[in-house]
C-alpha cells in the first residue's frame, strides 16, 4: 500500500518539475515575442514621429536642397525612385514569370530545372551590393558613366529571383487535373499555360510582383554605384539619377539639420509605401484564397 | 489477355485495342489488353482500386503523354487508325475524344467562356453561332435552364453537380465522337449523380461513351456493355446483363457478388 | 488517314439532331511554331538565371584581378588599408563582417526561436494570424530604416544604458575590459551587431515558423496524447524532427546578415583600423567599405581591392546560402519519408 503512495509521491514531484520547466520555457518564449515586438514598435514609432515631423508639402514639390538651405524637398528623389522602380519591374517581371513557368511546366524533374531553382534561391538572398558591383562592371565602367539605365538593370536583377520564386510556388499550387482538362479538349501547351494555368494563378503571381516592387523600392546598395545620385533633375535615363534611398543615405549621415529632417521624411515615405504595398498584396491574395 | 466481345453483328466497332501494355516507369500497369468498344453505346469499366481502369481510359486520348515516365505499347485503333502512332498532332486527336474527370474542373472564366474556350481552339464561329453552340452544349448537359441567366458568372460559383455538368457540356461542345468519363460522379451527391446518369443515357444517342466507375450499381444502371478489370488484366467483357447475371469467369462473379474488393 | 478527323461522317449522321444553322466546322489546330517559340522563351529565361550567376562571379574576378595578382591570398589577413600609399589588405573588413554577423546571430537566433515557437504553439488562435502577419511585414521594412534609426535614435541610448555601464562594470576585469574599451559614442561593432540582430529577427522568425509548421500534426498529437507538456513536445518531438530545417533557417539568416549593407554602415564607424579588439571602437565591414569608398575609388588598385572584397563576400554568402538550402531541402525530404 505504501508502495503505491511512494509511487504517487514520486510521480507528483516529477510532474511538478516538468510543469516548472514547461512554464519557464514558455515564459521565455513570450518574453522573446514581447522583446521582438518592443524593438520593432520602437523603430516604427520613431520613424512615424520623426518622419511626420519632417513631412510637409515642400517635400513633394521641391528639389533636393544644398546643405543648410531653408527650403527644399525630395521631389527629384521620389520621381527618380518611381521611374527606376517601375522600369525595373517592367524589365524583370517577364523574365521572372517565364522562368517560373519553365520551372513548373517544362522543367519538373530535369537537371536544368533543379539547378535553376537552387541557384535562384541563392540569388534571392545574395547581397544586393554585389548586384550593384556587377552592373557597375558591366554597364557603368565601360560607358564611364553612372546612369539610370544601370540602376534599372541592377534593380531588375533583384526583381527576377523574387518573381521566379513566387511564380514557381503559385503555379505549383494549380492542380494537375485542371491542366489535364484543358489538354483533353485538345488545347496546345502554350495556351494551357497562358489561358488556364497562369490565369488561375494570376492573383498569386501578381502578389509576387508587388512584393518584388516593395523590396526594390527600399533597396539602397544596388543604386550606390549604378545610378549614383543627382542634386537636380536628370534629363535622361543615361545620367546619374537621384533616388529616395540613396538620397536618404547621403542626408542622414551628414551633420546638416535640414538634410537630416528630409532624410526622416524620406524614410517615412519609403516605409509607408513598402508596408502599404505588402498589405495590399496580402489582401489581394488573401481574398482569392 | 484475349477476350472477345460478343455483340450483335449490326453493332459497329468504334475503338479496337490490341495487345496494349502500359508502364508507369517499371511498373507494368496494363497487361496485354485487347478489346473492342462498340459505337454509340455506353461501355463501363469496373474493378477494384488499382486494377487499371482509369489508366486504360487515359490511353484513349493519350493523356499519359504529359508524364514522361508513363508509356504505352500496342495499338489503339479509332475508326481503323492507330492513334498511338498517328502522325497527327495530338491536339486534333484529343478534339475527337472528350474527357470528364473525377473532380469538376471549371476553368477560371465565365460559364460561357468555359464552353467557348474549347470550341474556339478549332472553329471560327460568329457571335451568334457561338451563342447557339453554348446553348446547345448546355442543353445537352441538362444545365441550360439553371444557368441561362448567369452565363457571365464564374464557373466556380456553381455547385459540385452543376460544375460537373458544365465540364460535360464543355467536353460535348467541341463535338467529339467519343466521351471518356472517369468516375464522373464520385465527388457528387446522390441527386446530382442521378441527373448525370440520366444524361449518360441520352448522350449515347450521339456519342460512344466509356465510363469508369467504382459503383457497380451505376454500371448496371447506365451501361450497355461492361468490362471487368483486375490488376491490369481484362478479365471479362460482355453485355451488361450477361456480366451481372451470368458472368463467364469465377473472378468476375466473385467481384460482382462482393466477395472481395 | 482522314477517317479519324473527318467531320463529314459526323455531320451527315448528326445534322438532323443538331441545331439547324450548323455550318460544318473547319478543324484548325494552332500552328506548332507558337508552341515551340513559347517553350524556347521559357527555357531561355531559366538559363538566364544560371548565366547570371556565372556572370556575377566572372565580373567580380575580372574586376578584382589587379588586386588578386598583386596580393594573392594574403589579402585576407593583412589589415593595412591605405589609399594614399596604395596598399590594401582586407582583414579589417572581413573581421568586421564576421564579428557583426556573429553578434547578430547570438542575439537574433534565441529571440527568433522564441517568437517562432510562440507563433506555432503558444499563441491563442485569435492572436496567431495578426502576429504572424506583423512579423512578416516587419521583415519587409527596408534596411535603411534600421540603419538610420540605429544611428540617430538608438546609439545615444546605447551609450547611456549599455556601453557606459558595461565599461564601469568590467573596469577591473583584465581581458573583457579590452572588449569594451575606447570612448563610447554608440558606434562600432557592437552597435552594428545589435542593429543587424533586430533587422534579421523577423526574417529568421518567419523561416523558423514555416519550418515548425512542417511537422505533421499527427506526430505532435501522439506526444501530447502520452501526457507531454508543450515544451516537451517542442524540445523532444518538433525540434529533432525539424533540426536540419532550423539550422538551414539560421544559416539563411546568417547569409542575409553577412550581405547586409545599410543596417551596418550607419553605425559601424567606417574606420579601417584593427588596433584594438574593442567592440566599441569604430570599425568596418565589407559591405560598409564598398558602400562608402567604391563610388570615388580610382580605377586602379583601390577599386580592384574593393572588388576583391566583394568577391570574398560573394563566395562566403554563396557557400552559406548553398549549405542552408541543402539543409532545408533535406528537411523537406525527411518530412516526405516519415509522414
Amino acid at each position: 500500500m505504501s508502495d503505491q503512495g511512494d509511487l504517487l509521491v514520486a510521480r507528483i514531484s516529477i510532474h511538478r518539475r516538468r510543469k516548472f520547466t514547461n512554464a519557464v520555457a514558455l515564459c521565455a518564449c513570450v518574453c522573446a515575442m514581447a522583446f521582438g515586438l518592443f524593438w520593432l514598435s520602437w523603430i516604427l514609432i520613431e520613424t512615424i514621429r520623426l518622419g511626420l515631423g519632417g513631412l510637409n508639402l515642400a517635400v513633394f514639390t521641391e528639389l533636393t536642397p544644398p546643405p543648410m538651405a531653408e527650403t527644399g524637398g525630395l521631389l527629384n528623389a521620389i520621381a527618380g525612385s518611381l521611374e527606376m522602380v517601375i522600369l525595373a519591374t517592367l524589365l524583370g517581371t517577364p523574365i521572372g514569370v517565364l522562368a517560373g513557368v519553365y520551372l513548373v511546366e517544362y522543367g519538373q524533374k530535369t537537371t536544368l530545372g533543379t539547378l535553376t531553382r537552387f541557384i535562384n534561391d541563392i540569388l534571392l538572398s545574395a547581397p544586393s551590393i554585389i548586384v550593384g558591383l556587377f552592373i557597375y562592371g558591366v554597364l557603368v565602367a565601360p560607358a564611364k558613366q553612372f546612369s539610370a539605365y544601370a540602376g534599372i538593370c541592377a534593380l531588375a536583377l533583384i526583381v527576377i529571383p523574387v518573381v521566379i520564386r513566387t511564380t514557381d510556388n503559385m503555379l505549383s499550387l494549380i492542380p494537375g487535373s485542371l491542366r489535364e482538362a484543358a489538354y483533353a479538349l485538345g488545347t496546345p501547351k502554350w495556351k494551357v499555360i497562358l489561358k488556364i494555368t497562369l490565369k488561375s494563378a494570376r492573383a498569386g503571381v501578381i502578389t509576387g510582383i508587388l512584393l518584388a516592387v516593395a523590396r526594390i523600392s527600399g533597396e539602397t546598395a544596388p543604386l550606390l554605384f549604378t545610378a549614383l545620385s543627382n542634386q537636380f533633375w536628370s534629363s535622361s535615363l543615361s545620367e546619374p539619377t537621384a533616388s529616395l534611398p540613396v538620397t536618404i543615405f547621403k542626408f542622414a549621415l551628414s551633420p546638416y539639420e535640414n538634410w537630416q529632417k528630409l532624410a526622416w521624411a524620406g524614410v517615412f515615405i519609403i516605409t509607408f509605401g513598402v508596408l502599404m504595398l505588402n498589405i495590399f498584396a496580402r489582401f489581394l491574395f488573401g481574398n482569392k484564397k | 489477355m484475349e477476350t472477345k466481345l460478343t455483340m450483335p453483328p449490326e453493332e459497329k466497332i468504334k475503338i479496337s485495342v490490341k495487345d496494349l501494355n502500359f508502364y508507369y516507369g517499371k511498373f507494368h500497369a496494363l497487361k496485354n489488353i485487347s478489346l473492342d468498344i462498340p459505337e454509340k453505346k455506353v461501355t463501363a469499366f469496373i474493378g477494384p482500386s488499382g486494377c487499371g481502369k482509369s489508366t486504360l481510359l487515359r490511353t484513349f486520348n493519350r493523356m499519359f503523354e504529359l508524364y514522361p515516365e508513363q508509356r504505352a505499347e500496342g495499338s489503339i485503333s479509332v475508326d481503323g487508325e492507330n492513334i498511338l502512332v498517328s502522325k497527327l498532332d495530338v491536339s486534333l486527336i484529343r478534339a475527337k475524344i472528350g474527357m470528364v474527370f473525377q473532380k469538376p474542373t471549371p476553368f477560371p472564366m465565365s460559364i460561357y467562356e468555359n464552353i467557348a474556350f474549347g470550341v474556339r481552339l478549332f472553329e471560327k464561329l460568329t457571335r451568334v453561332e457561338m451563342d447557339e453552340r453554348v446553348e446547345w452544349a448546355l442543353k445537352k448537359a441538362a444545365l441550360w435552364s439553371e444557368v441561362k441567366d448567369k452565363l457571365g458568372q464564374s464557373g466556380s460559383g456553381l455547385s459540385g453537380g452543376q460544375q460537373q455538368r458544365l465540364c460535360i457540356a464543355r467536353g460535348v461542345a467541341i463535338k467529339p465522337e467519343i466521351l471518356l468519363l472517369d468516375e464522373p460522379c464520385s465527388a457528387l451527391d446522390p441527386i446530382s449523380t442521378g441527373k448525370i446518369e440520366e444524361l449518360i443515357n441520352e448522350l449515347k444517342a450521339d456519342y460512344t461513351v466509356l465510363i469508369v466507375t467504382h459503383n457497380m450499381q451505376q454500371a448496371a444502371r447506365c451501361s450497355d456493355y461492361t468490362a471487368y478489370m483486375y490488376l491490369g488484366d481484362l478479365m471479362e467483357i460482355g453485355a451488361t446483363s450477361d456480366i451481372f447475371m451470368k458472368p463467364k469467369r469465377k473472378e468476375t462473379e466473385d467481384y460482382i457478388t462482393g466477395r472481395f474488393g | 488517314m482522314a477517317s479519324v478527323i473527318s467531320n463529314t461522317r459526323l455531320e451527315e449522321s448528326h445534322l438532323d439532331r443538331l441545331e439547324p444553322m450548323q455550318r460544318p466546322p473547319s478543324i484548325k489546330g494552332s500552328p506548332v511554331w507558337i508552341d515551340k517559340l513559347f517553350s524556347l522563351m521559357a527555357h531561355v529565361a531559366a538559363i538566364l538565371t544560371l548565366i547570371l550567376l556565372f556572370a556575377i562571379i566572372g565580373s567580380l574576378v575580372i574586376g578584382a584581378w589587379p588586386a588578386i595578382s598583386e596580393y594573392g591570398i594574403s589579402f585576407l589577413w593583412h589589415s593595412e588599408w591605405d589609399p594614399v600609399q596604395n596598399r590594401y589588405g582586407g582583414l579589417v573588413m572581413i573581421y568586421g563582417t564576421v564579428m557583426t554577423s556573429i553578434i547578430a546571430l547570438l542575439i537574433a537566433v534565441p529571440v527568433s526561436f522564441g517568437i517562432a515557437l510562440f507563433l506555432t504553439e503558444l499563441s491563442p488562435g485569435w492572436l496567431r494570424r495578426p502576429l504572424g502577419i506583423a512579423v512578416e511585414l516587419l521583415a519587409a521594412v527596408p534596411s535603411i530604416v534600421y540603419g538610420m534609426w540605429g544611428l540617430l535614435v538608438f546609439s545615444p541610448v546605447l551609450v547611456k544604458y549599455v556601453q557606459l555601464p558595461l565599461q564601469s562594470l568590467l573596469v577591473d576585469v583584465p581581458y573583457l575590459r579590452a572588449l569594451v574599451s575606447g570612448s563610447p559614442v554608440g558606434i562600432g561593432i557592437l552597435s552594428a551587431g545589435i542593429i543587424l540582430a533586430i533587422m534579421i529577427t523577423p526574417f529568421i522568425a518567419s523561416v523558423m515558423r514555416d519550418v515548425f509548421e512542417v511537422t505533421p500534426p499527427m506526430l505532435k498529437e501522439s506526444a501530447y496524447a502520452l501526457g507531454s507538456t508543450t515544451w516537451e513536445v517542442v524540445s523532444k518531438v518538433v525540434l529533432p524532427f525539424t533540426k536540419t530545417g532550423v539550422v538551414g533557417g539560421i544559416m539563411l539568416g546568417l547569409g542575409r546578415a553577412i550581405g547586409e549593407t545599410m543596417a551596418v554602415t550607419f553605425v559601424i564607424g567606417n574606420f579601417n583600423q584593427l588596433n584594438s579588439l574593442s567592440l566599441f571602437e569604430a570599425a568596418n565591414s565589407i559591405t560598409s567599405a564598398l558602400a562608402n569608398e567604391f563610388a570615388e575609388a580610382d580605377a586602379g588598385l583601390h577599386q580592384a581591392s574593393l572588388m576583391y572584397l566583394g568577391l570574398v563576400l560573394f563566395v562566403i554568402t554563396f557557400t552559406v546560402l548553398a549549405m542552408s538550402k541543402l539543409m532545408l531541402n533535406q528537411l523537406r525530404k525527411n518530412e516526405g519519408t516519415s509522414s
